[in-house]
């Protein structure tokens, strides 16, 4: 029996409040875990700032603050401008730039292989390959960028240096050591490849047909298309994922670690070793240092500005993205 | 000579050379794209034949491989006490990241107001998948290893690996959730269902193969990183099996230690690791293939 | 502007339940109506843009109200401000009142949730959760926690939708590997298995042939004699066949004629109504 008194209370909160009120509680519970992400973030560059601080006045920052009196154990003049870095050495020195050195080196070698192959890849994948043939190579490429980086590190001493670098040292004059930068540049350009090759190809197929059109219309080959109105077309696409697969190259550790060696030096000879900074840290924590150490202090120094670099691409990379959008509405 | 139409429809010098260059051009592209096939290829015959050739010339047997734990002395070395702390880590990492990452993901896709606090979330989102892995190791030594202090062990791993993982189901999550078609949201909340039980009971069921698949696709590639997991383990070569309050050496890091000695036998059992680490991979890749094929046609 | 039978307000409602499900149509229409459903003045605006534009109507309990009128006319906006489902759209923004009996859902005090489960739903695509057809049928239960004899109600639902006997031996089976025009039954099923008191329903032959649009008309006649039932249509005969009240819609918003549906379609008051329904405009 529905009367209209019941139908007035049955639609106010009463019969839901209950539903209502487990809604709001789990509403809250889903914010907390997607605050868990931001809060992630902030403890990452509280941590990096923290225990950083601790590398250059031997107490942490919120040390510091509360009152801790501050005992100047590196300067920050040595630590950006010294030219040898070796914090757990006897004879310590806090010069970063050896380990930056060797960062961009292998970003910038890497970036020699996989910007130019993969923006050919890009091209021939959209505006030669059918569509059999993209759909086949595309995931296969993409398995470069899955494997692990510690394969890549194998791959990179077990083979790469071996039966490439060494041969091409020996031609060249020069003597190839197990561990090389040039072996580090060519197995991570590899691995970045597809970074470079699929979202290429993603911009690239977002041009609209009307433009190839046109410019085949004028008596324009695929050359021209493809170089002309294509890839300018599609520019700022192509530009982030050159970005993108920087950014990855700067952050990356197992592979140059294993490839490329751990003697920080700043040498323009490609069959020398060098050190990352990634590097640096992969080998403090190997070797165990002690809480409190100067070296253990230092990995967070390196981590602030290893943090720094790639949170710098991915701002770049973000305000391409923003421009990419405008272009295309 | 433009005027003669007749003739200037036949190539001429300058067209052979565009035809040239176009030539050049297009296989200039294909050795590229063919480059990075072959470096693929090249790369898995070798930790192939790195492997074979430790089984034959090392005599390394394999089920001695697969069932001992890890030794100094490289006759006698395994990778079965490796193997237990990937699953473990697997395990775990699972336990964490599926929890936070779908929540928050439901949290982003079906809550969410248009705010500034939300754009701020997924700004951060794009940013963390940006960080690099050896990041979020620094981050949980310090935070958890030494800060709460509870020792390398490997539910510390598993924390670091969690958090490497949790953007990218997020973002797995987030998109099968935006396929779950909004004719069946209103079907539900016509039925008087709240928000919530439209979720439970509508929208998770039909977004979760996508949601799995993405999970699977995420933990295999947890399940290689090799950098946070050095950062918060220490590295040693682990006898037995380890549980989740043990310290620990996981299969990726296991192989970097057998990979960096100097002696050549380590080399091979580091090749035979990798075809196991492998292995595992393509059964976790496959399974997310099998679930998407089998599940894709449903909605 | 027509308005609904001058009867209505002079009904004692409190004489008439859903005991009335069992008495024949002729019987039913032979009553005075009561009022289930009254808009006054309801305007709804789509961000800048006004829907509908001071609506006053009066929709009476178990009868057959048809909305028509042109896409684009408001009529699906309308049915949608009845059950608050306009809610779900950010930028909707209602004006107006519109009363369920005697409470204005539009108060602060009314849950969306509440009056959801006293007033279904049917879609114009058929909706079928990708569930067996018992959970789909047994889903509105579940979620309004009406979980004693759910095999009973569900036979029930089915039934009352006309899908029982095509489906008895398969409740397991999924909705969705239903015909379209199962599904939209089965969607029936689903809205009147929690036994709401009134049925909205959006275009829902739309999507179907011929065959299935005959066995949704049907059908809808049947619920009227327990549901009252308020259905948009853009298909003239279907609402010239099968309801007892029309409204009539047209561009911008406009309510510009409501009545008896044989009025209507016989006399209509409005120039405008006229060339539509004779197929002149629109």
């Amino acid at each position: 029996m529905s009367t209209d008194t019941d139908s007035d209370t049955a639609i106010t909160a009463g019969v839901a409040r209950a539903d209502r009120v487990r809604d709001r509680r789990v509403r809250r519970t889903l914010f907390g875990c997607a605050a868990i992400t931001v809060v992630t973030t902030l403890a990452i560059f509280a941590v990096l700032v923290d225990n950083g601080f601790s590398y250059f006045y031997g107490v942490k920052l919120h040390e510091a603050v509360l009152g801790a009196t501050l005992d100047q154990q590196v300067s920050l003049t040595e630590f950006v401008t010294g030219t040898r870095w070796a914090p757990d050495h006897a004879r310590p020195s806090h010069g970063i730039l050896p380990i930056v050195y060797g960062t961009l080196a292998i970003t910038v070698g890497s970036a020699f292989v996989s910007i130019p192959i993969g923006t050919a890849t890009a091209i021939y994948l959209s505006e030669y390959a059918s569509p059999g043939v993209r759909s086949k190579l595309k995931p296969t490429l993409e398995v470069l960028a899955g494997i692990p980086t510690i394969v890549y590190g194998f791959f990179a001493i077990s083979f790469v240096t071996p039966f490439f670098i060494s041969p091409a040292g020996d031609l060249l004059g020069y003597n190839a050591g197990r561990y090389n930068l040039l072996a580090g540049c060519i197995v991570v350009g590899v691995m970045t490849i597809p970074m470079v090759s699929s979202l290429s190809e993603d911009a690239m197929s977002a041009v609209p047909d009307d433009l190839r059109n046109a410019a085949y219309g004028l008596g324009a080959t695929k050359f021209d298309v493809s170089l002309r109105v294509v890839l300018p077309a599609s520019i700022s696409g192509v530009f982030a994922s050159y970005i993108l697969a920087v950014s990855r190259a700067i952050g990356e550790t197992m592979a140059v670690t294993l490839a490329a060696g751990q003697q920080a030096q700043i040498t323009g000879n490609p069959f020398n070793e060098i050190m990352t900074m990634t590097a640096y840290m992969v080998s403090m924590a190997r070797g165990e240092s002690a809480v409190g150490t100067v070296e253990y202090q230092s990995l967070f120094a390196v981590g602030m500005v290893l943090f720094v670099m790639t949170l710098t691409m991915n701002l770049i990379n973000d305000w391409i993205k923003r421009r990419y959008r405008e272009v295309y509405q | 000579m433009s005027h003669d139409t007749a003739e200037s429809l036949h190539t001429d010098d300058s067209l052979r050379w565009e035809k040239l260059k176009n030539r050049l051009f297009l296989g200039l592209c294909i050795s590229a794209s063919l480059f990075g096939v072959v470096a693929l290829v090249l790369l898995l015959a070798d930790v192939v034949y790195e492997s074979v050739a430790g089984i034959v010339e090392f005599d390394i047997s394999i089920v001695h491989f697969l069932t001992q734990g890890a030794r100094r002395d490289p006759e006698d070395a395994g990778f079965m006490a490796a193997i237990a702390a990937s699953v473990w880590l697997m395990i775990l990492t699972t336990l964490m990241a599926f929890f936070i990452g779908v929540s928050s993901a439901v949290y982003l896709e079906e809550y969410a107001p248009d705010t500034r606090i939300t754009r701020l979330i997924e700004a951060n989102l794009a940013n963390l998948a940006g960080v690099p892995s050896v990041v979020y190791g620094l981050l949980v030594l310090a935070a958890i290893v030494n800060g709460i202090g509870t020792g390398s062990i490997l539910l510390a791993g598993a924390i670091a690996l969690a958090l490497l993982i949790v953007p990218i189901i997020i973002v797995a999550t987030q998109e099968s959730l935006r396929a779950v078609p909004d004719g069946l949201r209103h079907g539900s909340f016509a039925t008087g269902a709240t928000r919530w039980q439209t979720i439970r009971g509508v929208v998770l069921p039909a977004a979760m193969p996508g949601i799995f698949t993405g999970t699977i696709l995420a933990l295999a590639r947890a399940i290689g990183e090799t950098a946070p997991i050095i950062m918060v383990g220490i590295l040693f070569t682990a006898r037995t099996p380890p549980g989740p309050f043990d310290t620990f050496s996981a299969m990726p890091s296991q192989i970097y230690i057998w990979a960096a000695q100097p002696q050549p036998h380590f080399h091979h059992l580091a090749a035979l690791g990798i075809v196991v680490l492998l292995a595992f991979m393509l059964s976790m890749n496959a399974a997310a293939v099998f679930l998407r094929n089998r599940y894709e046609t449903d909605l | 502007m027509s308005h609904a039978s001058t009867t209505a307000e002079s009904e004692d409602s409190s004489t008439i339940d859903t005991a009335l499900s069992t008495e024949s149509r002729d019987d039913r229409s032979s009553r005075p109506d009561e009022t289930v459903i009254r808009s006054s003045g309801l305007d709804v605006y789509y961000g800048e843009d006004q829907a509908l534009d001071g609506i006053d109507m009066e929709i009476p309990a178990r009868k057959v109200t048809a909305l028509i009128g042109p896409s684009g006319c408001g009529k699906s906006t309308f049915l949608r401000s009845i059950n608050r489902m306009n809610d779900l759209i950010d930028v909707a923004r209602v004006d107006g009142d519109l009363y369920f009996r005697r409470k204005n859902v539009y108060d602060a005090d009314v849950d969306p949730v509440a009056l959801r489960r006293k007033i279904g739903m049917v879609f114009q695509k058929p909706n079928p959760f990708p569930k067996s057809i018992r959970d789909n049928v047994a889903y509105g239960l579940r979620v309004q926690g009406k979980t004693d004899d759910v095999d009973g109600r569900i036979e029930e639902a089915l039934r009352g939708a006309a899908l029982w006997d095509e489906v008895e031996d398969r409740l397991g089976e999924s909705g969705l590997e239903l015909s379209g025009g199962q599904q939209q039954r089965l969607c029936i099923a689903r809205a009147i298995a929690t036994d709401p008191e009134v049925i909205l329903m959006d275009e829902p032959a739309s999507a179907l042939d011929p065959v299935a649009t005959a066995k949704i008309e049907d059908l809808i006649e049947d619920l009227a004699r327990e549901y009252t039932v308020v259905i948009v249509t853009h298909n003239m005969q279907q609402a010239a066949r099968i309801s007892d009240k029309t409204a009539v819609f047209l561009t911008g918003g406009n309510l510009v004629e409501f009545g008896d549906t044989n009025e209507v379609f016989s006399n209509p008051e409005n120039d405008r109504v006229e060339d539509y329904i004779t197929g002149k405009f629109g």
